[in-house]
């Protein structure tokens, strides 16, 4: 066992992990932060992206060790208390979802992407968005919502 | 007093949805989110092999690992549970949740592991030796129908699932006598005819959500909760309570948050009632959830069928008669729906088309693959796809437009309700102006001319259009063994909110949203004071489930009539409160009041409270405000559409780019056009991946090529164009909502277009077909003349 200390939603947590243990079920049964999913085992879904010291990364890719000592930020410590993040919201107001089990990874991506690209084109939303699969939605409707969270984040 | 709020209308309007605030920011619950005390983990462990007799299996090091609560091979889980069911009249071989002696597919479960969580589970799985006798793998099944390598099942011979079903233009009801006659006739009087044998390829359905079930029995009580990535939780009570020897009341199933569907969670599978049957047994809350690998192997396939058509037609394009022989690779057991699925091709034949004589015929083959059934579409963009590519090989050999030669020989609206060759009759529809406006909105005219200017650059540019009509709604009970109606119980709380049950069991249809839409509408009050409970047998009495396109055309149809039904009951209430005939009531703005003057009346709470205290009861009236429906409908439904492409093929390299997809659709009245959208992109994006780049491939020994994503190739945002819709309106006769179900729309067009649109592109090398999916260098060897 290893003991890691991985600050997760701006809290601190110190836990006793196997080394093997994959960090999305740390987060998943330890921290019962279900909101990030598995949607596979070869790193290609991207259901189960968070965001490590603020950048994108598939938890399902690393363990719980290799994260000792980063911020992790999950889908449920996104919005700010009652706020929701503009991409949340975004794809609520777009029909960015249906089933809603890749919606938590895909909205990660999207925010690694406008922090690297706040004003993306068409093309450079969907190959943004290449590390992450949707089987519902057809991604168009994804595309509005990232599209719509951007014209967002320039008006203000 | 103060003026209600004005509610506006909320049917037909495009409304956000009510599911995604906790989808948004990760409070929904999936089976895999769930923890009970106690709860164990269940693995199983799965053949390798495709076909193989079963020796021994040495299970001893698993059980004696750390955290392992018990290990069971096949055949001692055959001493508890029953072979499986299935849910079509078809004669079916003995299929044991865990194999018994003989393995048949690879991913096949041979033994499973309970421990204390799904680490060790997996580990003490993966140290279980098991010794095997290999088999010849039946792989290719048109081989497999004349016996060879091997028979699969004891009882049936030549591989044959379902041997020879003919059907069509002089096959009796009973199927026993086939009369060849007309036929003949067409083929004999045709100008010219068209043949090509196409193959509609397997693919994987890849809901992102991979399957998962917990169970949970209870001794003291002696029931039994299970929760399972379902869309069917009612069916799923009934064979888990029949296997396990319990009653439909002592089983409530589950659907919680289900992360898709697209068919392949209509099954009961296996692991279902093995990972029930163990909680019982052991008396513990068990949970399995699969993972991916296992998905593209145990999970079931959909398509996998072969089309042999021929087209008999006049010069001038009128279609005289048509042929389809078609051979279904089923893979190694019949599924709940497996052998169903084809006879829906069959049943499609028509198309769109008024087509004097046609006769199919319909083989169903097991082989040493992952069993097949429903997949999106299932069993209808087959069908449209032998035909629309049929269509488009005869234009090409008339020289004839696409559009102008399906317009000729077109189902007229006056024909309507239409009784086709194949024994389905359309309840309305209006073939040329879904055309019409797929032509316009396209530009069909100015494509021709960007296409003809492309080649002239030397590019490879086609167009391909296609029309559609498929069977949803299902259905009357004759058309569904499990029952084809849907159930719900509409009740006005006391405190005037509403609670509505649906059978039909959303995973991504939004159905929170488009049924409390209309009970808003019915009553007049906010949508947020009404909730849509599903996905619970203990809180939703019956139902079926969703597929086939039928939640809003039967399940929208049963909130509606429960609706009404309480409606009646509580304008009696409002009537004696206020002293006003309950034919003079109307319900809204959250007011129950005289027409015409809205300040007179009750509040909708007012009445609600009124109907529980009810001082005095009114003469004829019992206390409360709740109502239940079922309702079947007397036929189907048939949507119908036009889908048109444009692609693109790269000389160099073969790849194939989509430019344009033009989508129209007619799925009668729309309840949200922003979940319609989003249905028919969703039902797009698995067509033109089925189209462009998905297949399950098998090696020549029954191994799976394609059973991961590395491999296996689902569509990214990158592989899209924008897709761009529209849709005319034909309401259906069927349902009192007049909408005919739009879940499935996209995967039908989709293919055919796409395929013609490649064949014209490659249409200088004198190319008739190209089999799907279009790989790069499959189109390659035909820019370059087969030579690499």
């Amino acid at each position: 066992m290893a003991q890691v200390t991985i600050t997760v939603n701006g809290k601190n947590r110190t836990a006793e992990v196997e080394p093997r243990l994959l960090l999305v079920y740390f987060l998943r049964e330890q921290l019962n932060l279900t909101g990030t999913h598995v949607g596979c085992d070869t790193s290609q879904c991207g259901a189960c992206t968070v965001l490590i010291d603020g950048r994108s990364a598939k938890s399902c890719t690393l363990f719980a060790v290799q994260a000792d000592g980063s911020e992790v930020t999950t889908i449920e410590g996104l919005a700010d208390g009652d706020q929701l993040h503009p991409l949340q919201d975004a794809f609520w107001e777009e029909h960015g979802l249906q089933c809603g089990y890749c919606t938590p990874g895909m909205i990660m991506s999207a925010v690694n992407l406008l922090s690297d690209n706040p004003s993306p084109s068409e093309p450079e939303i969907r190959h943004g968005l290449d590390g992450n699969f949707c089987r519902c939605t057809g991604y168009q409707h994804i595309v509005n919502a990232v599209q719509h969270a951007a014209g967002t984040a320039s008006k203000e | 007093m103060a003026a209600s709020p004005v509610l506006p209308k909320l049917v037909g309007q495009r409304v956000k949805r009510r599911e995604d605030p906790r989808l948004i920011q990760g409070l929904g619950t999936y089976v895999d989110d769930i923890k009970l005390v106690g709860m164990q983990h269940a693995a199983f462990k799965r053949s390798d092999l495709a076909h193989a007799r079963i020796l021994s299996v040495d299970v001893s090091e698993a059980e004696s690992m750390p955290g392992v609560e018990a290990v069971f091979t096949g055949a001692q889980i055959a001493e508890f549970v029953a072979p499986m069911p299935i849910g079509t009249p078809f004669p079916s071989p003995d299929h044991h949740a865990v194999a018994v002696g003989t393995v048949r597919y690879v991913g096949e479960p041979v033994a499973v592991v309970v421990a204390t969580d799904r680490y060790v589970a997996r580990d003490a799985a993966d140290t279980i030796v098991i010794d095997y006798e290999l088999l010849p793998a039946v792989v290719d099944p048109e081989q497999a129908m004349t016996g060879q390598p091997a028979q699969i099942h004891a009882d049936f011979e030549n591989n044959l699932a379902v041997a020879l079903v003919p059907s069509g233009t002089g096959v009796s009801a009973d199927l026993q006598t086939v009369d060849d006659t007309a036929v003949d006739k067409a083929f004999a009087d045709a100008d010219v005819v068209v043949s090509q044998r196409m193959y509609n390829q397997r693919l994987a359905p890849t809901a992102m959500e991979p399957r998962g079930v917990v169970a949970q029995y209870e001794p003291g009580k002696d029931t039994m909760t299970i929760w399972s990535s379902t869309q069917n939780p009612h069916i799923l009570r009934s064979f888990i309570a029949a296997l396990n020897g319990m009653g439909q009341d002592q089983v409530r199933a589950i659907a919680p948050e289900v992360g898709g569907g697209f068919g392949a969670k209509i099954n009961i599978y296996g692991e279902e009632y093995v990972v029930a049957a163990l909680s019982k047994r052991l008396g513990i809350p068990l949970k399995w959830a699969e993972d991916r690998s296992e998905a593209f192997l145990a999970t079931t396939h959909g398509r996998d069928i072969i089309g042999y058509l021929d087209l008999a037609a006049t010069s001038d394009g009128k279609v005289l008669g048509m042929k389809l022989q078609l051979i279904a690779d089923i893979g190694a057991y019949n599924m709940l729906l497996t052998a169903a699925i084809p006879t829906l091709t069959m049943m499609m034949a028509n198309a769109t088309y008024d087509i004097p004589a046609i006769r199919t015929t319909l083989t169903e083959v097991f082989t040493n693959k992952t069993p097949t059934d429903a997949y999106r579409g299932a069993g209808r963009p087959e069908a449209t796809y032998f035909v629309e590519r049929g269509m488009d090989m005869l234009a090409r050999e008339l020289g004839m437009d696409p559009g102008e030669l399906r317009r000729k020989n077109f189902i007229q609206p006056d024909q309507f309700p239409y009784a086709t060759q194949m024994g389905a009759v359309y309840d309305s529809g209006d073939y040329e102006k879904a055309l019409d406006l797929g032509l316009k909105n396209a530009g069909w005219d100015e494509l021709k001319q960007q296409r003809d200017a492309a080649r002239a650059e030397g590019r490879l540019v086609g167009l391909g259009l296609a029309m559609y009509v498929e069977v949803c709604g299902l259905g009357p009970s004759s058309s569904l063994p499990t029952g084809g109606w849907e159930h719900s119980q509409v009740t006005i709380e006391r405190d005037g909110r509403i609670s509505a049950t649906t059978g039909a069991s959303p995973h991504g249809q939004g159905n929170e949203t488009t049924f409390g839409q209309m009970l808003a509408d019915q009553f007049g009050v906010p949508l947020e004071h009404v909730t849509i409970h599903h996905g619970d047998t203990g809180v939703v009495k019956q139902g079926i489930g969703t597929f086939g396109s039928r939640s809003q055309a039967v399940g929208g149809t049963a909130i509606h009539l429960a609706g009404g039904k309480v409606k009646e009951k509580m304008a009696k209430f409002a009537a004696a409160l206020i002293e006003a005939h309950e034919d003079d009531l109307v319900f809204e703005n959250g007011r129950i009041s005289v027409k015409g003057v809205p300040d007179s009346g009750k509040t909708f709470a007012e009445v609600a409270g009124y109907a529980y205290v009810p001082v005095p009861l009114p003469e004829g009236l019992t206390p409360g405000l709740s109502e239940e429906a079922f309702f079947e409908p007397a036929n189907n439904t048939y949507p119908f559409g036009c889908h048109i492409s444009l692609l693109e093929i790269d000389r160099d390299t073969g790849e194939p780019t989509l430019l344009k997809l033009v989508a129209i659709d007619d799925a009668g009245n729309l309840i949200n056009p922003l979940i319609v959208e989003g249905q028919i992109h969703g039902g797009l994006a698995q067509g033109i991946g089925q189209a462009m780049i998905e297949e399950v491939r098998f090696s020549e020994d029954g191994q799976p090529l394609t059973a991961s994503f590395m491999d296996y190739a689902i569509p990214r945002a990158a592989d899209f164009p924008r897709f761009e819709l529209d849709n005319t309106v034909t309401p259906t006769p069927v349902n009192p909502l007049g909408a005919k179900g739009v879940g499935e729309a996209g995967t039908l067009g989709s293919t055919p277009c796409i395929v013609s649109a490649a064949v014209d592109a490659l249409s200088e090398f004198g190319v008739k077909h190209i089999d799907m999916m279009l790989r790069p260098e499959k189109l390659w060897r035909i820019i370059h003349g087969g030579q690499s």
